[in-house]
């Protein structure tokens, strides 16, 4: 067996209670290994992102730990990248002012380094030329790749993506699979995604984490070993469909053992 | 570096390219001449019908003035009501200003501290819901006339800034604050980037409230305060033509009042959309 490469993070035995008494994740067992694309794929209420947002340092454990790679120090701002289910951009600010407010609030970048940076982030996502642009004058999907440029502009180490394309049509859908999955590959980060689609999970990812609700916990867990780069030949090849349904089942599987 | 879907398409479409069509352009301007030309052709068919009215059944001007009376009597004492503008103009600027920098900025206090908030926010409301016209008389006794008057105009204007700001700094997208907050930004940052922008768009409609309200208060005391002297506006003008049965000047001063009125709203609409005109729903074209 091959050595493992070190892990960005682990969650061990991490459980999440809220507030009002909602238990989103117990005993959450996950190391996000160094350069994967790890997918974490569920019905929803299954903790997926609730587990996200935890790695984010967006809320707190209730139970269990997180323990970082790298001399276990938590990462500092600019070290991690997160793209929500919305753009969330700011509708006040241009595309590139809103790609360059991670440098702004980190201090990590100034001046012509910054726009440096900004502009290869824009050019990197696809949209050069919509630098002035405002965010109500792109499309659905300009605006989630104008997202990326500003998750990718302090050239994070860790990429965390909570369902970001779920709101897009199919078509938009597939070109910003296509375009993520190419970036990975070129750009060799950490990616953790958050999805409820087979079909998404399985181009994208090396690995599967498939969890279960009530209260979210993992269930299966799947590598996804077809090579890269991939693009609509894999999309359509039987080794896709065949793993697919490898995925659909475990899902499957994880939901009929919350009917039971 | 690559993106696969760019040579074959642009990324997306860009969404309503398809807004400053040429076509659409000629019905919008006849349009819009209709809208404006309108109401014209009305006053003016009003105003006529008054006139012929007056002179028709004979009614006395302390009565009734013809409108050729008001314009003469707008004319011939235009040194007196100018300067009675100028006056009430200037009470409702200092309200205002004072209402949007207090109002405002108390928001933005509350926004920090809830404490804070929990503390004054029922005096604010107070001073909102009790009528400008009760406590005027009494400012009236302990401030010097203008000091009075200034604060009168200052109330009535103050709260729906205090109001809109605090409403807006609360309105911030959930997911633009956990952001601030993985990139470690400052309550500074927070405020100066984040809650302020999020909050213009009411906080401009706000100040359009409050500077309409501030020539109501600045017009309420001044009927309250009802002493002639230098500075003094035009409500007391309206109040003195009254006693004296100067009708046509009442009407002239009044007709100058809905003009000060219609132009602190228009300038205040003006200063929001050039402000908001790039990036707000509420600043789109064809949205007036």
């Amino acid at each position: 067996m091959p050595a493992t490469p070190p892990a960005v993070v682990t969650l061990a035995g991490v459980g999440k209670t809220f507030a009002n008494g909602t238990r989103a994740l117990a005993g959450l067992d996950l190391a996000v290994t160094r350069g994967e694309f790890l997918s974490l794929l569920g019905p929803s209420g299954c903790g997926k992102s609730t587990a996200l947002r935890l790695i984010a340092g967006l809320d707190r454990p209730s139970a269990g730990v997180l323990t970082w790679g790298e001399g276990g120090a938590p990462p500092r701002p600019g070290d991690l990248g997160v793209v929500f289910q919305e753009p969330t951009l700011m509708p006040w600010a241009t595309v590139a002012g809103n790609v360059r407010l991670p440098l702004r609030l980190t201090g990590g970048a100034r001046g012509g380094d910054a726009d440096a940076r900004v502009s290869a982030a824009i050019a990197r996502v696809g949209l050069d030329g919509f630098a002035g642009a405002y965010p109500r004058e792109l499309s659905g999907g300009m605006k989630m790749r104008a997202a990326i440029a500003r998750a990718l502009v302090t050239d994070p180490a860790l990429l965390l993506m909570d369902e970001p394309f779920a709101a897009l049509d199919e078509i938009t859908r597939f070109r910003l699979d296509n375009a993520l999955s190419a970036l990975w590959a070129e750009l060799g980060k950490t990616v953790v995604f958050v999805t409820h689609s087979v079909f998404e999970a399985v181009y994208l990812s090396t690995r599967i984490v498939v969890m279960a609700p009530r209260p979210g916990r993992v269930v299966a867990d799947l590598a996804i070993d077809a090579p890269f780069p991939r693009g609509e030949r894999f999309r359509t090849s039987a080794a896709f469909a065949a793993l697919c349904r490898t995925v659909a089942q475990a899902l499957a599987d994880a939901m009929g053992e919350e009917l039971a | 570096m690559t993106t696969p879907d760019r040579g074959a398409a642009p990324p997306d479409t860009p969404a309503g390219a398809d807004r400053s069509g040429a076509p659409v352009a000629a019905p919008r301007w006849r349009d819009r001449i209709g809208r404006l030309a309108l109401p014209v052709v009305a006053l003016a068919l009003g105003c006529l019908v008054w006139e012929l009215a007056v002179w028709g059944f004979a009614v006395p001007p302390y009565v009734l003035p013809p409108p050729s009376t008001v314009a003469a009597t707008l004319w011939s004492d235009r040194v007196l009501l100018l300067d009675s503008l100028v006056a009430t103009l200037t009470t409702t600027a200092q309200g205002f200003g004072l209402a949007v920098v207090g109002g405002a900025g108390l928001a933005i206090l509350f926004s920090q501290s809830r404490l804070l908030e929990g503390a004054l926010y029922p005096y604010a409301v107070i001073l909102q819901v009790t009528p400008v016209v009760a406590v005027a008389p009494l400012l009236l006794i302990w401030l010097p006339q203008p000091l009075a008057v200034l604060a009168c105009a200052w109330i009535v204007a103050f709260f729906p800034m205090l109001a809109n700001t605090t409403l807006g700094l609360r309105s911030v997208d959930h997911n633009l604050l956990d952001l601030f907050a993985l990139y470690g930004a400052s309550r500074w940052q927070r405020l100066l980037r984040l809650q302020l922008p999020a909050a213009l768009p009411t906080m401009l409609a706000g100040a359009r409230i409050a500077g309409g309200l501030s020539l109501i208060g600045a017009v309420v005391a001044e009927i309250a305060a009802g002493s002639a002297g230098a500075g003094a506006g035009l409500a007391y003008r309206i109040a003195e033509s009254g006693y004296r049965l100067n009708v046509p000047r009442m009407f002239a001063a009044l007709l100058l009042l809905s003009l000060a009125g219609i132009a602190v709203h228009a300038a205040l609409s003006l200063v929001s959309w050039l402000i908001l005109r790039r990036w707000h729903e509420s600043a789109l074209p064809g949205r007036a």
